[in-house]
């Protein structure tokens, strides 16, 4: 490891001006990524801004009902906490379904939705990767690469992106809240993560200097329920070969709401808008649900070893949106 | 030293010095060292404490083997870099013991023999300690049912999936895995 120097700013104000200040700074949240990656010389920052202990750790409902989620609430902590247990279960559910206790206890909101593709090429430096070398070639592409891509990617890259919380958020139309040298943004989850196209090594919208301070989540959809469900090669403590998030509703038989979103499979959270038009007001059956999936996955392009995940996350949503029918809450008034 | 020359000429350089003084509470006593940015709290423990309870496994979070208790909550210490724990307070495996008594856990290590090698074992117990706790505190696991993690929170019952699930951040490459969850069944009994 390359020696860096080491900050802890007071504010947020101060760990943005600090990370401006010059090329080669990182933020620091729980490094559970960030400090693997610099063991493995992928990431060699001249110095980390620690944000850790900024006051970014509490869970608050917002004014609409919605749910505040600070950028260092530890992953652990969030998927315990009472508001997501009970109000966005998906979520929950996602978090717990990712990595293990230890690295959860240490794991941030923020670092979450930071982490790098666990692809083997950009993890080895002794690779080719255009997303840690521009232009120095992929060689997943013709190598290891049954755990990437099916979705989205291009001819420079067909890394996926490894969170199982992104998935959740995704399907629970959430807002990262930005602050950097030049003010705060909002950024739709589904439009905060990029597809790999020519600059494969950006994974995010995010601008230099720019610091995670929230997740904002709305008020959940009236009477849906939720699930995420992830199929991966051992029970625990493995990343998604497919993974699936969903909230539902479903009234007199038809469809009245619907979200769906992808891990595994895409350089993003994948936002199934196709399936989720054909099933608006479609019937809530296994026959609709397929046509649907069927229609979203039409566009998937396989390589040459993961054409499986095809198959697979249409069967995986088809399995949990007919768990999600059979669960609706029974409705009162 | 390395200096940030992009916009040096507009503001203060930053500090960038590549050590950093902290002081780490560990097994109950404050110490204060300085530390190179680069060391983990792993290292530390074992080249400045010589506590070398915590084991260097893969080094990269993936086999619980380093795994301490950083102020009540376990941890893989290999991924934690020291500079970032100052005024931590930090249990080992070495400190989780009561004199000559040992913790129930470790007593349950011992009379069930949950081990073989014996080198996952502090992080095993280390894990089993902090796991114990979350449960107690009501956290969920990716077992426990959706009904029941949505429900009001209170204590996890842990039957032997639990267990099972709630320690998969600790490999043992003897395979002691059936007297381990025997072991921590033995604490909740």
């Amino acid at each position: 490891m390359k020696p860096f120097g080491y900050v802890r700013p007071a504010s947020t104000d101060e760990a943005v001006r600090l990370c401006a200040e010059g090329a080669g700074a990182r933020f620091l949240g729980g490094g559970t990524n960030l400090v693997d990656l610099m063991k493995l010389g992928v990431e060699t920052p001249r110095v980390l801004v620690d944000v850790s202990g900024l006051p970014l750790d509490r869970v608050t409902r917002t004014a609409d009902g919605g749910l505040g989620i600070g950028a260092t609430v530890r992953n652990s902590d969030l998927a315990a906490h009472p508001e997501v247990t009970e109000r966005y279960p998906v979520l929950s559910q996602a978090l717990l379904a990712g990595a293990s206790g230890q690295l959860r206890n240490s794991a941030t909101t923020g670092g979450n939705l930071l982490q790098r593709t666990r692809c083997r090429y950009f993890q080895d430096v002794s690779k080719p990767c255009n997303k840690r070398l521009p232009g120095s070639g992929c060689p997943a592409r013709a190598g290891t690469h049954r755990d990437l891509a099916i979705l989205g990617h291009s001819p420079e890259c067909v890394a996926t992106n490894p969170s199982d919380m992104a998935v959740a958020l995704a399907a629970l139309d959430a807002t990262v809240v930005l602050l950097g040298p030049e003010g705060e943004r909002a950024v739709p989850l589904t439009e905060f993560h990029r597809l790999p196209g020519e600059n494969p090594d950006q994974d995010t919208v995010i601008r230099p200097g720019e610091l995670i301070t929230e997740v904002v989540l709305p008020p959940p959809a009236p009477g849906a329920a939720s699930r995420y469900r992830k199929a991966r090669d051992r029970a625990s403590f493995a990343f998604a070969l497919v993974s699936v998030a969903a909230t539902l509703r479903v009234a007199a038989g038809r469809v009245e709401h619907v979200t769906l979103a992808f891990g595994g499979v895409a350089h993003r959270p994948w936002r199934a808008r196709r399936a989720e038009a054909e099933l608006r007001d479609a019937p809530a059956t296994p026959a609709a649900f397929q046509h649907a999936l069927i229609a979203e996955l039409a566009e998937a392009r396989p390589l040459r070893d993961n054409a499986f995940k095809v198959d697979l996350a249409r069967r995986l949503a088809l399995d949990v949106l007919g768990e999600l029918t059979e669960r609706q809450p029974t409705r009162t008034g | 030293m390395d200096s940030l020359a992009l916009g040096a000429d507009l503001e203060p350089e930053p500090v960038v010095d590549e050590h950093s003084t902290v002081t780490l509470h560990v097994n109950g006593d404050p110490t204060t060292l300085t530390v190179d940015h680069r060391t983990t709290v792993l290292e530390t423990l074992r080249e400045s404490f010589e506590l070398t309870g915590a084991k260097k496994g893969c080094d990269h979070g993936q086999c619980g083997a380093c795994t301490v208790l950083v102020d009540g909550r376990r941890v893989n210490s290999c991924l934690l870099l020291a500079v970032a724990q100052d005024g931590a307070t930090i249990t080992t495996v070495e400190g989780l013991a009561d004199g000559e008594s040992l913790h129930p856990v470790q007593r349950a290590f011992v009379e069930r023999d949950a081990l073989q090698c014996g080198f996952c074992t502090p992080g095993q117990i280390c894990s089993a300690v902090g796991m114990l706790r979350e449960a107690a505190d009501g956290h969920p696991s990716h077992v426990t049912g959706p009904d029941t993690a949505a429900g009001p929170a209170g204590p996890v019952a842990l039957d032997a999936d639990e267990i099972r699930e709630r320690m998969s951040g600790n490999l043992c490459r003897c395979g002691a895995y059936p007297r381990i969850v025997e072991a921590i069944e033995d604490v909740i009994e």
